[in-house]
């Protein structure tokens, strides 16, 4: 039996113990507070608190200077949607997605399979082939720009001795969005090339020594083994790659400034020319361009997730 | 033995093509401007002479624009750095209510695209007078969704005795962050670090929107300014300045290519 002094005592040292584990778990609140405060400050003000203004500036009209100025509800997106050149917009804009998120895929493979090679120095020319990476979108498409160029370019001299005539690559719209939509493969090209490489070296090796024994070889082994055990890096890569394709501006911006004829204006471009590139820009209107945009990325990505995620092999 | 040459064949044609693109800015830096604009164009310089990166130094102010994009892409880096570890660390090792929450916020960050939002932050850079100066190329990037998920991936394959034994010793979160979190970091850290990096040094949008003055332009923006006045007559020039541009991140990515490859591969493979 307990005295009720000792009761007492065990009592005062329990309460005080959870006294105690709350002034703990009161401490590690404030402290978490503390370490998430400085980064979502710079999100709050930058993206979250942004994003409804974008969306409330969409529903404005402008003054003379582009300002936005007074609510006119859905003007704007009618104003969008009644223009034909909208549907080219996003007619481009998917083109172009689907032009530089495939290929850039497809030749990311051929190249990583070609990086599974057993000599000796592989090592260098997996180094090498990530060269794409360190570009930008500006120095990419300096030198493409350059590569392109009707009158001197490159291209069309190695087309000179097969007497094919000089190809306006930038400046005829039948070509003019593949010329761009090549410049973006090519610098996806690296970014690809290492993820997928690293995919492949991922994959054990008794895996493909399974597959050999139950007679698999040459494509068989590729298509029934190493793309399935690939799929988490080209799940990856197909949604931040479309991501970006979408956000696409730099080589348009560099290479044909959305010409020839509007072919190569994309969403993000038209949003720039609406917003900033004309003296009388249209904040609301590009606002407006801007939601949609938005949409678009979340719309395309949760078809990704939703129609391909569960063919996604992850082990 | 046949095999290997085969191999050693495939790679070096394949990597030659890829490449083409910097080897061709290489030789054409090298280049005098009637020689790389005749045609058919030719792809080695016949006479290679360094003159081209002189006269497109005096031309532009490259060394101040040099200077620009290492003071915003080194700013960022380190405001990256310290944002991340600090909500990292809390998302790793501290219990608060609507944690999960709270991360899934940091991620969707990730899904906004920042041209949603440019018009916004322009008005608001606009408003607070900070166009063409450097906080407007650096404050809005001062935290990333990304550096966050992938320190508090890299924080939680610690094993949990080694924060408790911290507790137990009364270190506090700091010193324990300090002392023995981030020095057991260090490869995590230096993968954010380089691709902050990277990707400040390469920004091409939002610095063309925030720039008013050559004086206050990054390099990717000289580069286009370059292009825009030379479009027509000199691209040995628009090389060179290609070429300077590229300089350090083709460094960054040849030396440090391991621990980009940790960062890249952390949303792709899951464990």
């Amino acid at each position: 039996m307990l005295t009720q002094v000792e009761l007492t005592g065990i009592r005062a040292a329990a309460s005080a113990q959870v006294r105690d584990r709350h002034r703990l778990a009161a401490r590690e609140l404030l402290t978490a507070a503390l370490f998430l405060l400085p980064s979502l400050l710079v999100f709050t003000v930058f993206l979250f608190w942004p994003l409804l203004r974008s969306a409330v500036i969409s529903t404005y009209g402008n003054d003379i200077i582009g300002r936005p100025t007074r609510f006119t509800g859905s003007h704007n997106y009618q104003l969008l949607l009644s223009q034909p050149e909208l549907h080219e917009v996003i007619l481009n804009t998917l083109l172009f997605t689907l032009y530089t998120v495939l290929p850039a895929l497809v030749i990311g493979i051929a190249l990583a399979l070609l990086l599974q090679l057993r000599v000796a120095g592989i090592g260098f020319f997996r180094t090498l082939l990530a060269t794409p990476f360190g570009f930008s979108v500006a120095t990419a498409s300096a030198v493409f720009g350059i590569f392109f160029n009707p009158g001197v370019g490159v291209l069309n001299g190695f087309l000179y001795p097969f007497h094919i005539h000089p190809v306006g690559w930038l400046t005829s719209p039948t070509t003019a969005l593949l010329a761009v939509a090549a410049t973006t493969v090519w610098l996806q090209l690296g970014y690809n090339v290492l993820v997928l490489s690293a995919g492949l070296q991922a994959i054990p090796e008794d895996v493909y020594e399974a597959a050999r024994l139950d007679g698999a070889r040459g494509l068989s082994l590729l298509r029934h083994v190493t793309l399935p055990l690939l799929t988490p890096s080209l799940f990856f890569l197909l949604v931040v790659s479309t991501i970006q394709s979408l956000q696409s501006f730099g080589q348009i911006d560099i290479l044909t400034k959305g010409g020839p004829a509007r072919s190569t204006t994309t969403l993000v471009y038209d949003l720039y020319l609406n917003a900033f590139a004309f003296g009388n820009s249209n904040f609301g209107l590009a606002s407006a361009i801007a939601m949609v945009l938005f949409l678009l990325v979340v719309i395309v990505t949760a078809i990704q997730f939703g129609v391909l995620e569960r063919r996604v092999f992850y082990r | 033995m046949v095999r290997r040459g085969i191999s050693y064949a495939a790679l070096a044609v394949i990597t030659f093509v890829l490449l083409f693109p910097l080897l061709y800015a290489l030789s054409g830096s090298l280049m005098t401007a009637s020689e790389i604009s005749s045609f058919p164009p030719p792809l080695l310089p016949s006479r290679p002479n360094l003159r081209n990166f002189a006269d497109v130094l005096r031309a532009l102010p490259l060394a101040r624009q040099y200077l620009n994009s290492a003071v915003v892409a080194i700013s960022v880096m380190l405001g990256q750095l310290l944002t991340a570890t600090l909500s990292a660390y809390a998302f790793a090792f501290l219990r608060f209510p609507f944690r999960n929450f709270v991360f899934a916020l940091f991620l969707a960050t990730m899904m906004i695209p920042w041209e949603a939002v440019i018009i916004p932050n322009y008005l608001f850079m606009a408003d607070n007078s900070l166009v063409n100066t450097y906080p407007a190329f650096i404050l809005p990037f001062l935290a990333a969704g990304f550096g966050t998920f992938l320190l508090r991936q890299f924080f939680l394959t610690f094993p949990r005795d080694l924060v408790d034994a911290a507790k137990v010793d009364g270190c506090g979160h700091l010193r324990f962050l300090w002392s023995i979190l981030i020095p057991l970091s260090k490869p995590a850290l230096a993968t954010l670090g380089i691709y902050a990096f990277l990707s400040a040094w390469n920004q091409y949008f939002w610095p063309l929107l925030m720039t008013k003055s050559d004086a206050m332009a990054t390099l990717q923006i000289g580069i286009k300014r370059l292009r825009d006045v030379e479009a027509a007559t000199a691209p040995n020039f628009i090389l060179a300045g290609t070429v300077l541009a590229l300089i350090p991140t083709l460094i960054l990515i040849y030396v440090f290519q391991r621990q980009i490859v940790r960062g890249l591969t952390t949303g792709a493979l899951r464990g």
